[in-house]
This record gives structure tokens, sequence and C-alpha cells, in this order.
């Protein structure tokens, strides 16, 4: 109903605006036609609105800026963060005089030399000189912009601390899992073929590799026993002896797992969801890898950002200076929390994949730290019913991703 | 001049086919060019209003939504998160190749390369139509796309892979994302071939006295588009085709180490990377084949209205040669964060800011131009200095993403957003407008109504601003583009009504392009007649008769004796003198530098 009025609506309108046109056009042609040139009051009316035009585009800027600044992200709480804010500002500075002046120049140009029909432009082709100063000046401006902030990046992507805290961030459709080193301060080895329900991020140590093998070999046999039980020939039957051949594919390289150097490195590796701890003053490099699409890390009270990307390993490493508890003070917010957002499309969920970022004094830390479950620990065979606990866990991703 | 005579013996009756569908002929390919673009741009116009009702009143029900998606996409008309998204890729990638590309580039080259350089028309009348039935069929198998039942491709105008190679990853990945992947094949095809044909032309079939100082700049801007086009293209082309080998027949070259919805992919050894390095090498010189054309348009209507040479003709060559050149080694500003080797990174953002140069130059000769003008404001001279605005506006903010560390916490935010969306959207836009108000009696022998072209102006001029402008600050906040609700993240709270007042002026401002519509749709039947110069202007198309012929000149082609822009030159009568008179005895040419 509420279209049909609405499309009865439209169309009168329009008939209405046809009419009117009519009516315009058919006085205008009493008056001897309409010229194809703008009237001077036309012309007069247009050129004070150019000035018009630009104050309120400059009161709408200004508006916006008190509006809407104390709404902005809070100092920043890295080290690298702070230097680059006062970049940030310089730059802000330096473009919001060109804007500035440029819009004055043209919008009052605009006004002033409005068209007269007594009056004849200025015949001005070019000028070596002033071309040369607005070559020139920009380029000196820019030479300066370029060069802090090349000094700011080359320091931001410089090698991280020795003694820096490593923490692995994995994304996937739709959340991510933060990894500790342990008391080895290494991350254990990792690879695709290793995730599991029970190892999200495929993390291969000894006690992992002879599970996950233990599991494919326990599908491969009972896609075997399916596959007795298929007519010969069929699709069935060649889905499933792909599918055979696929996971023994991937059991040849679990298996070939094993013979790695380090594969303990992996046991004291503590794994976190949805929310993680740093402390604060050191430098913590983060290293990231993603199980299935491009994700991004963006921590922008840190001024950090860096993406995931399949197939390979990116880092990015900050000293955060501002513990959680004093941001709740300086921003008077005693709900506010640090966090780690994904910004680089990846699906349906992909605008609240989320992790809490606590910053907390190191004791507070450490602590935390001693209350997390490590990887072997995690993995530990919980007796029987463990093979039907993954397949489930398993199921359950499926039935997420086809939602 | 045999030929000549020949040529218009060969002029005789065409039938409706041969002059409205299969036509030869560029003014019609262009005005084909001109209404499918248009066609094109209210759809992609109708889905930012959709998804900005999402973004302003987020998880509200609005039965309009529902109206245009369906039970399916908007149950109880509360958009679904991935039709969200799939409405931002159709969005964007409709807006920048549909509209700014084929749209423009088809309608302006198509139109003013014949008629401004005295061609009777363009180097092949076949290739030339081809070009638009490519269009056409990539216009037709995009819009196709949205009716598919898994939904349009939707990861992003950009389609990283592994997300737009995997169907896996979200439903917009089927077959949706195969007809995007078919559609900008053809696309490419289209964009190759008319591009050919531009730059053949400007090279070969310039009139006599027609020398390369004496092209208005809208031809160099249109001829370097061109180039630009030809030489980018194909890198997209053989991008689009790696990634449908990864979707068809299994090979790994943006695939390796990926796990998902419960399977292991054997896929192993390619890199995601490697296609975002080939999509930006195409991607950035896009930027500038949106862009070259919208500043060509702009130099002639400023020039013209201001009754004034445009300042620097040769400044203003050298700058479009500058752009087209640094174009084309920029793309790593776009992947600062992938992980690129920091060293690479400090190149690029040299590289980037360098263009900076030669696009203030630009931007202050068209204000020097404007100085001790004569201005008329036509709508399409409005138009102009709107876009001359909106490049400097948009501009500036991108000297913050060329810097390499400041990119790194506004990559991929509404900083970007609205970075973009002014330089490039609206100062394409704008000079699209303007294009079409200024050349409207070229193209139909009538003029548009000038009253309902000052409506249409303000709206959209006001309504463009107040949509991008405060968009800078949601980036400043952190808020990340392609976010379905911000609701999820307790900082992003106080944005809310920043969010409602965008939406408002989008939807205005959407509205008010029916003006436009409306305007140009009359003035094509009802519209006041023409005259042959209205504008009084000095390039060629304006010799040609009202009514548009085969050949466009009824007698010998026109001789050029002088550069494009003697306005208001000291000693003559009138304030404008065409290329076509020649000098008097002892006058320079104002484009010979002197």
């Amino acid at each position: 109903m509420t279209t049909i009025l609405i499309i009865l609506a439209i169309v009168l309108g329009t008939l209405a605006i046809l009419q009117m046109m009519k009516v315009y056009e058919n006085a205008a042609r009493l008056k001897g036609g309409i010229s194809a040139l703008p009237s001077d009051s036309e012309n007069k009316y247009q050129s004070k609105m150019m000035l018009v035009f630009l104050v309120g585009y400059f009161a709408f800027f200004a508006w916006c800026y008190f509006e809407y600044v104390p709404y902005l992200l809070p100092e920043s709480a890295s080290e690298h963060g702070v230097a680059l804010d006062n970049l940030l500002a310089f730059n802000f500075i330096i473009i919001t005089v060109v804007f500035v002046i440029t819009h004055i120049f043209l919008f009052y140009f605009a006004f002033k030399y409005v068209f007269s029909k007594d009056r004849k432009a200025e015949y001005f082709t070019h000028s070596n000189k002033l071309e040369m100063l607005w070559t020139t000046v920009p380029a000196i401006f820019l030479a300066v912009i370029i060069i802090f902030g090349l000094k700011a990046w080359l320091e931001i992507t410089d090698e991280p601390a020795e003694d820096a805290l490593t923490i692995e961030l994995y994304p996937k459709q739709f959340d991510w899992t933060a990894r500790y080193a342990g008391n080895d301060t290494k991350l254990g080895l990792s690879n695709y073929n290793m995730i599991s329900g029970t190892n999200p991020l495929g993390v291969i140590t000894d006690g992992s590799v002879a599970q996950m093998a233990a599991e494919l070999e326990a599908e491969i046999a009972s896609i075997e026993e399916e596959l007795k039980t298929v007519p010969q020939g069929g699709l069935k039957e060649e889905e499933l002896t792909e599918t055979v051949a696929k996971r023994g594919r991937q059991l040849e390289k679990v298996k070939s797992f094993s013979s790695l150097d380090n594969t303990g490195l992996g046991n004291d590796d503590l794994l976190v969801k949805s929310e993680f701890y740093i402390p604060v003053g050191k430098s913590v490099n983060f290293v990231f890898r993603s199980r299935d699409v491009i994700h991004s890390a963006y921590m922008p009270h840190f001024r950090a950002q860096m993406n995931c990307v399949p197939g390979m390993t990116t880092n990015f490493h900050f000293v955060p200076t501002i513990t959680t508890a004093q941001m709740k003070e300086k921003t008077r917010d005693a709900d506010f929390e640090y966090y780690l957002l994904c910004n680089k499309i990846c699906g349906a969920a992909h605008y609240n994949m989320k992790m809490v970022i606590k910053v907390v004094e190191e004791d507070e830390y450490n602590q935390w730290i001693a209350e997390q479950k490590t990887f072997a620990q995690t993995i530990a065979p919980a007796e029987d019913g463990m093979a039907v606990e993954t397949t489930t866990i398993v199921g359950n991703e499926i039935s997420m991703i086809e939602e | 001049m045999a030929q000549d005579a020949a040529h218009n013996d060969h002029h005789h009756e065409e039938t409706f086919i041969q002059k409205y569908v299969f036509s030869m002929d560029h003014k019609m390919i262009s005005k084909q060019f001109l209404i499918t673009g248009m066609i094109m741009a209210v759809i992609g116009m109708i889905m930012s209003s959709l998804f900005r009702l999402q973004l302003g009143w987020q998880g509200e029900s609005f039965w309009i939504l529902n109206f245009f998606l369906g039970d399916k996409w908007a149950p109880d008309g509360i958009l679904d998160p991935n039709m969200y998204l799939a409405l931002v890729t159709i969005h964007g990638t409709i807006m920048v190749f549909f509209l700014l590309t084929g749209g423009l580039s088809g309608t302006f080259a198509n139109l003013l390369i014949p008629f401004q350089i005295g061609a009777r028309d363009m180097a092949s009348g076949f290739i030339n139509m081809l070009s638009y039935w490519f269009f056409l069929a990539s216009s037709i198998v995009m819009v196709g796309s949205l009716f598919v039942e898994t939904g349009p491709a939707s990861g992003g105008w950009t389609v990283y892979p592994p997300l737009s190679a995997l169907p896996q990853a979200m439903p917009g990945s089927g077959m949706g994302m195969t007809l995007w992947l078919v559609s900008m094949s053809l696309f490419i095809v289209s964009s190759l071939l008319g591009g050919l044909n531009y730059v053949v032309t400007v090279i070969n079939l310039r009139t006599k006295g027609m020398t390369m100082t004496r092209l208005p700049l809208s031809i160099w801007a249109l001829f370097v588009t061109a180039v630009i086009g030809v030489l980018s293209f194909p890198v997209l082309f053989s991008c689009a085709l790696l990634l449908i080998f990864d979707r068809m027949f299994g090979t790994s070259f943006y695939l390796s180490d990926i796990h998902i919805a419960g399977e292991v992919l054997e896929q192993t050894g390619g890199s995601p990377i490697l296609f975002e390095h080939l999509f930006w090498f195409l991607g950035h010189p896009e930027v500038y084949i949106v862009l070259l054309p919208a500043l060509g348009i702009t130099s002639e209507v400023i020039a013209t209205n201001a009754r004034k040479p445009i300042f620097g003709y040769r400044a203003m060559i050298g700058s479009i040669l500058a752009i087209a050149f640094l174009s084309f080694i920029v793309w790593g500003h776009h992947m600062f964060i992938t992980g690129m080797n920091p060293f690479l990174g400090a190149v690029f953002t040299f590289t980037t800011l360098l263009i900076a140069i030669p696009s203030a130059v630009k931007a202050f000769n068209y204000i020097t131009t404007l100085w001790k003008g004569n201005i008329r404001f036509t709508p399409a001279m409005l138009f102009s200095i709107a876009m001359v605005s909106t490049f400097i506006s948009g501009g500036v903010t991108g000297i913050i993403l060329a810097d390499s560390a400041l990119d790194i916490n506004v990559h991929d935010t509404y900083f970007v957003v609205a970075h973009f969306h002014i330089v490039m959207g609206l100062s394409a836009v704008m000079a699209m407008f303007a294009g079409v108000y200024h050349w409207f009696p070229k193209m139909y022998g009538k003029m548009m109504n000038r009253k309902l072209g000052y409506a249409h102006f303000w709206l959209t001029f006001v309504c463009a601003y107040g949509v991008f402008f405060p968009q800078h600050f949601l980036g400043l906040a952190g808020v990340p583009r392609r976010y379905y609700s911000n609701s999820e993240f307790p900082m992003f709270d106080e944005l809310v009504s920043l969010n409602e007042m965008v939406s408002i002026f989008a939807i205005v401002g959407a509205i008010a392009q029916f003006v436009f519509i409306f305007n140009f749709f009359y003035s094509i039947f009802k519209g006041q007649k023409s005259t042959q110069n209205p504008w009084g202007s000095n390039t060629l198309e304006w010799t040609t008769p009202v009514e548009p012929i085969h050949g466009n000149w009824p007698g010998p082609l026109p001789e050029v004796h002088r550069w494009a822009y003697d306005y208001s030159k000291p000693g003559k009568e009138q304030d404008f003198v065409p290329q076509t008179v020649p000098l008097e005895e002892g006058e320079l040419d104002g484009g010979a530098g002197h």
C-alpha cells in the first residue's frame, strides 16, 4: 500500500513539475526567449553565493572541529604514537593553511570578477615567475614533510628491541587468538595443516603431531568404511576417494613435522581469546599470521596497524606507555578499554571481530600469565571421547560460516 | 579534399537501428555511453542511500530496504550484513569503473576528440562501436550479478583474495564474484578498444594547423588518460585472469597455507600480496584515468566562462604528463601496512608526495585563471569551480595518507573514505556535470534549463561536502571502513549523531540528482533550441552545425590558426577568437610560449 502511494506521489510530482516548467517557459517565451547566457542579476546572485558558500564551508569546518574533536582518539598510549601524533598535527597545520588560503582565493576571485559587459578580462597567458613560485614552494614544504615522515617511518619499522616480548595475534573468520611464547620466550612452530578443534593455531609439538595424526587416521578409516557402503562408480564414491587421498596427503605432511627440530618450543605457549594483557613500558613485538583470509590488526589507541596475510608472517612492535587504569582516569570514562579491531574486510561479521587489550603493571601481568594454561595442558588428552569432541567443534565452525 | 567530398556523398538516410543502436558515429556513441553511465550511476547512488540508512540508524528497520532487497537480504527491513558488504562493493565498482571510467571517458572522449581536433569521426568507427557494446554487455552482467541467489560480489571493490577467491569465505564470493570477474573482463576489453582508438585518433587525425601545442587541454587530458588506460588495464586483466584460474582450476597464484571452513586447502606457494601489487598497478593509474578527464573538462569550462586564457597552458600540459608518469610508480602507497619492506615503503612515500607538486600547479593555475577574469556563472562554471574546490579539499588530505608513518593509523578508516570520495569521486562527478551542462547544446542541439541547473548545483555541492567532510573526523576517531555497524565498540558511541548527519546529507543529495535527470530528459525533448556557439567558445566543435550531421562539418574540414584560449585578447572586438580565425599580421599565437 505504502509502495503504491509513493509511486503515485512520484508520478504526480513529476507531472506537476512538468506543468510548472511549461508555464515558466511560456512566460519566458512571451518576454522574448531565454538567453543561453546567465543574466546580469543571475551572475551577481551566484557570485555572492560564492562568498556565502566560502563562509558556510569554513563555519561547517569549525563546527565539526569543536563538536567532534573531543570524541577523537585519546592521546597515544604508545611511545612511537606520541611522535606520530605530533607529526600529524604538524602536517595538519600545513594542509589547513593551504586549504584555507586557496579556498579564500578561489571563492573570492569568483565573487570579485563577476561578468560585466563593460569590462574585458585580463589577457594573462602565463608567467614563468609565478609558475616557478608555486612549483618550488610546495616542493620545499613537501621535502620537509617527506623528511619528517620517513624519519618516523624508519624508526617505527626498525628491528624490535632484543628483550621485546613476543606475542602472536592470529585471526580467523571471525575472532582473534593471542599466543604468548611462555617461559622459553620463543613461540613454538606452527603449520596450517595442524589446525584442529583443540589446536586452533596449528602449533607443532610432539603431542599435537601425534594427536593430529591419530585424528586424521581415524577420519580416513571412517571414510573408507563409508566407501564400502556407497554404490561403485558413482559421484559419491569419487568424492569420498578424493577426500581420502587429500587427508592422506595431509597426514604425510603432519607426520613429517615430527622430524623437525625444536618441536618442544610450543609446549609452554599460552593461547588466549577475547582479551589479552601486555605490560606497560615494555617493548612488545606482535607477529601476525592468518588462518583464512586477509585481516588487519588495528590497535588505534597505540597508533598501530598491520595486515595479517595467510601464507606469510608480518610484525609490528611498540611500547605501551599508559595502563588501562590510567587511561580510564585520563578519559574520565570508567568503562574505557583498549581494543584490537579487524580493519580489512573479511566477511559478514568483520564489524565485530575484536579483542580487549589490557595494559597493566608488570606484577599484574606476571600474575595473569601464571593463571593461563599452557598449550601442552590444553591438548592433554581428556581420556576418551577426544575424537568425538574434535569433530563436533569442526562441525560447529562449518555451520557458523554457512550462517 | 577529394576524400572529404567522397565522404559527403556517402551521407545517406540511416535506419533507426543504424542511427540509434548500432551506430558508428562518435556523437551517438558518446550519448550511448552517457546514458548507460547515468543509469549505472543511479543504481550506484541508490545503493549508497540504502547502506547509508543502515549506517545512520544502525539496526533500525526501513520498509524501503525491504522494498529494494526483499525478505532475504533485508528481513523486516533490517539490512543483512552480507548484503551491506555487497552494496558497498558494487557501489564502489559501479562508481569507479562504470560511471567515472566508462561513463566519463566514454562520453567526453567520444564527443570531444573528433570535434575538437577537427576530425570527421574516430579513427575506427567500428572499434568505437565495439567499445560501447562491450561496455553495455559488462554493465548488464554487473547489474545481473545483483540477482544471483548468493548475492553479488561482496569483498570490497578491490576484491582482495583469498576472500574473493573462496566461495567458502563469504556467499558473495560464489556466483556473484564469477560474474564480477566476467563483467570486469568485458569492461577492460571495452576500455582498451576505446583507449586505442582515442590515442590513434588524436595522433593521426588532427586537422591542418592543429599542432599538439594548440590542442585544447581537454584533448590533452583525454589523450593522456587513454595512454594510461592502455598501459595499465592489461595488468588488471592478467590480475583478474589469475584470480579466475585460482577460483576455477585450482591454481595457487594468490593462495597459500589456508585453512577455511574446517578444511585445509592444498594450494601453496602463492601470495595474496601479489594480487594487491597487480591490482594497484592498475588501481592507482585508474585514479588518474578518472581525474584527468575531469581536469580537462574543468580547464575548458573555466577558460570559456572566465573569458580568459587558461593560465600556464604549457605548465598544464607538463603537469598532466608528470601526473601520468608518476601515477605508475606510486601504487605501493595502498600497501604500506601489508608488511612490505620498509625501504620500499619509503620509496613509495617519496614518489607519492611528488605528485602533489604537479597537482598544486594545476590548482594554482585554475585559481589564477579566475583572477581578473570576467566570470559568467553558468551551471557548468559553478560545477567547475566546485571541482577545483573538491580537488584541493581532497588533495591536501592525500599528503597525510601518502606519508607511510601517518598512514599506519588512518589506513582503511573513514579518513581514507573521505579523502578519495572528495578528491576523486566528487571532483570527477562535478566535472562530469560541468561537461554535461556545457556540451549539452552540442549533443542535443538544445539548452538545459538554467534555473534547475542552479538548484541542482547548490543542493549537490552542499550535500557532497555534508556527506564527506565529517567523515574525516570518523577516520581520526579510528572508525574502520566497511563496518556494518559501529555499535560493537563503545569507543564509537559518541559518533552516532555524526553518522546520522552524514546519512541525511547523502539521502537529500541523492534525491537532488533527480532534478538533474528531469532537466536532462526534459531538455532533450522540450528544451530551448541552442544557437551554434552559445557560450562564445573558441574550440572547433562550436563551428559545426547545431543539428549534428554525419561527418561533423558540411564542407571541408576547418583549418586551425591559433591556440584554443584567445579569450579577451587585446585589440579584438569580441571577447573570443575562434581557432579557425587566421592570425593577423604580427599577431602572436598565445600558446606558443612567448
